[in-house]
């Protein structure tokens, strides 16, 4: 297939897969209200523990819940797949001319769109209390986060691909996997002060890079190791992803 | 390219140890209307998948569209619209964006995707549901949508699965009325599967009956219920041996005499004909009720397999939802 094939393949299933975004966009916001719980009741907890100032604690709080909302979202999105798996929709876009890597490229690239309009509410809604971010590393930052939307996306199909209809499997691997990540990536407490074996958990999570990377490029640290390394997990999650995805989805029948 | 739009050649499917499908021949001629009826679990729906390069063999050959379907998937894909068990469209999408995605998926412009997405709308009733959501539409009409997705590029070749199960009879109806209305149009060869023998009966001009795997009848619905069943007189004496005197009288001409109290049941090469010239030949045995009894396509899978399809509890049209 060549590249051109590949491009307009994928941009009509990302038009596709936009369609019902862009049609409803409060779907994107019902899905905001999570993120915004636990902004709303864990940073004054935060706060109340550690003795900081609300804008302090938000300051470590908000790059976490980022990442969250990033992970949460694009790890059900494979349910959707699920659904069009069972209603046929999939079956039928197998069937068509268009190219199975597309397929799943397109689909991933639509994590972009959610993942970042949910972060700049979030942004939004938490600098009248205080938290302050970086120009600069905010760009930087949300590029990071659509990298790793991708990723995190297609892992979320491959899954998907997986299990086919069972439902209770996906969701059961993907709650499993849910709060590990997240806990381990540093989102809620620092993991510092975690044991040597959780840091060493934490180590091979790219997620805890990413929350790092976060934490630096908002407070305006962009050109930092910190950062790199935060970059290098995003790609690596992406490369992952993607690999795994088309793979998953070349074999889709 | 072949002759035959489609050629099978001993195309094997199993799954595990399972064999679903056991060395399938089959040519489909330009502008034929082909039905495979079997049960379920025949191999109908994994044979059509195969031919629509959803699955792949796991031997045997077969070249759909001019185009052979293990090296040139693609290009089989190009050239044939697939109507599948499912619902086509996604939920939540809207019907007239989803024909244009379709039609974009096919290869036009926007501007032919949107024109053509008109086009089917208006051919298939769906003008008045273009901005509606997919998953509020009633199950003929997602089936008509179903059906102009199948159609957005102009297929030569239309592969129908199971295309009314879980529709009522007027949506069945209509539903056939727009698919042989379109065939006529563009001289369209249509393939489809089906578990319901009045729909292979009245719509398909060739039934291939599928067993286990297998095709093990191939002919017009007209042609197989002669060959493999016939005719049949039904005659109710009002005496006790009337029954019997029936059955002499008939014997040179029928085979398959059966008398069951005071039935009397005989297959004949023209009942027409045959049950007035036995009612004339015994004038004096009285007769109750005497009907021929034309073949279905239920006995010739009877007298096959030596089941009914009935018994498989699909046979009939009903309320049943839509399998997934």
């Amino acid at each position: 297939m060549s590249v051109r094939t590949f491009t307009t393949d994928t941009s009509i299933v990302l038009e596709r897969e936009l369609r019902p975004v862009t049609r409803d966009p409060f779907s994107v916001v019902f899905s905001m209200i999570q993120p915004l719980i636990f902004l709303g009741l864990f940073t004054p907890l935060l706060a109340g523990v550690t003795g900081a100032s609300t804008g302090a604690s938000l300051q470590a709080f908000v790059p976490g819940i980022l990442v969250m909302s990033c992970l949460v979202g694009t790890s059900m999105t494979g349910s959707n797949l699920q659904m069009e798996m069972k209603s046929g929709s999939h079956e039928r876009l197998l069937v068509s001319p268009l190219g199975r890597p597309a397929q799943l490229v397109g689909r991933a690239l639509k994590e972009i769109v959610p993942v970042l309009v949910q972060a700049l509410i979030i942004v939004a809604v938490t600098l009248p209390f205080g938290f302050r971010v970086a120009p600069a590393g905010l760009l930087v930052g949300l590029v990071l986060l659509a990298v790793t939307a991708v990723g995190l996306g297609s892992l979320s199909y491959s899954l998907a691909l997986a299990v086919r209809e069972q439902e209770w499997a996906f969701w059961g691997v993907q709650q499993t996997l849910l709060f590990p990540l997240l806990l381990l990536a540093g989102v809620l407490l620092p993991l510092e002060s975690g044991p040597g074996w959780m840091r060493a958990a934490a180590s091979v999570n790219p997620l805890h890079y990413l929350v790092d990377a976060e934490r630096a490029l908002f407070s305006g640290d962009v050109a930092s190791t910190t950062v790199a390394a935060g970059l290098g997990a995003a790609v690596a999650t992406a490369v992952l992803g993607v690999w795994v995805g088309t793979r998953a989805m070349a074999r889709a029948s | 390219m072949t002759s035959s739009l489609i050629e099978a050649r001993g195309l094997t499917r199993s799954f595990g140890s399972v064999q679903a499908v056991r060395g399938l021949d089959l040519d489909v001629a330009t502008g034929e209307l082909v039905a495979f009826l079997g049960p379920n679990g025949a191999g109908k729906s994994t044979s059509l998948r195969m031919l629509t390069t959803l699955l792949a063999p796991t031997s045997g050959s077969a070249t759909v569209a001019g185009c052979d379907i293990a090296t040139d998937p693609a290009g089989v894909r190009r050239r044939i619209g697939y109507v599948g068990q499912g619902n086509g469209a996604g939920h939540t999408q809207r019907v007239a964006d989803e024909l244009v995605s379709q039609g974009r998926a096919y290869g036009l412009r926007r501007r032919e995707a949107r024109d053509r997405a008109a086009e089917l709308m208006s051919a298939l009733e769906l003008d008045a549901l273009a901005g509606r959501k997919v998953q509020t539409l009633s199950g003929g009409q997602r089936r008509r949508l179903d059906v102009a997705l199948g159609l957005v590029h102009r297929p030569g070749l239309l592969f129908l699965d199971e295309p009314s199960t879980g529709l009522d009879p007027q949506s069945r109806a209509n539903l056939w009325e727009h698919v042989l209305r379109l065939r006529a149009e563009h001289g369209m060869t249509v393939f489809l599967t089906t578990h319901y023998l009045d729909e292979a009966d009245t719509m398909a001009e060739r039934v291939m009956v599928m067993d286990h795997g297998r095709v093990i009848a191939d002919d017009t619905a007209d042609r197989l219920k002669s060959k493999h069943v016939g005719e049949r007189i039904v005659v109710r004496a009002a005496g006790r041996d009337g029954a019997a005197r029936l059955a002499a009288a008939v014997a040179t001409e029928a085979s398959d005499v059966a008398v069951d109290g005071r039935t009397l049941t005989a297959r004949v090469e023209n009942g027409p004909a045959t049950l007035p010239a036995l009612l004339r030949a015994v004038p004096d045995v009285a007769v109750e009720t005497a009907e021929v009894r034309r073949a279905t396509l239920d006995d010739v899978f009877l007298a096959l397999t030596g089941r009914s399809l009935r018994d498989t509890g699909s046979a009939e049209p009903t309320t049943e939802t839509t399998g997934a």
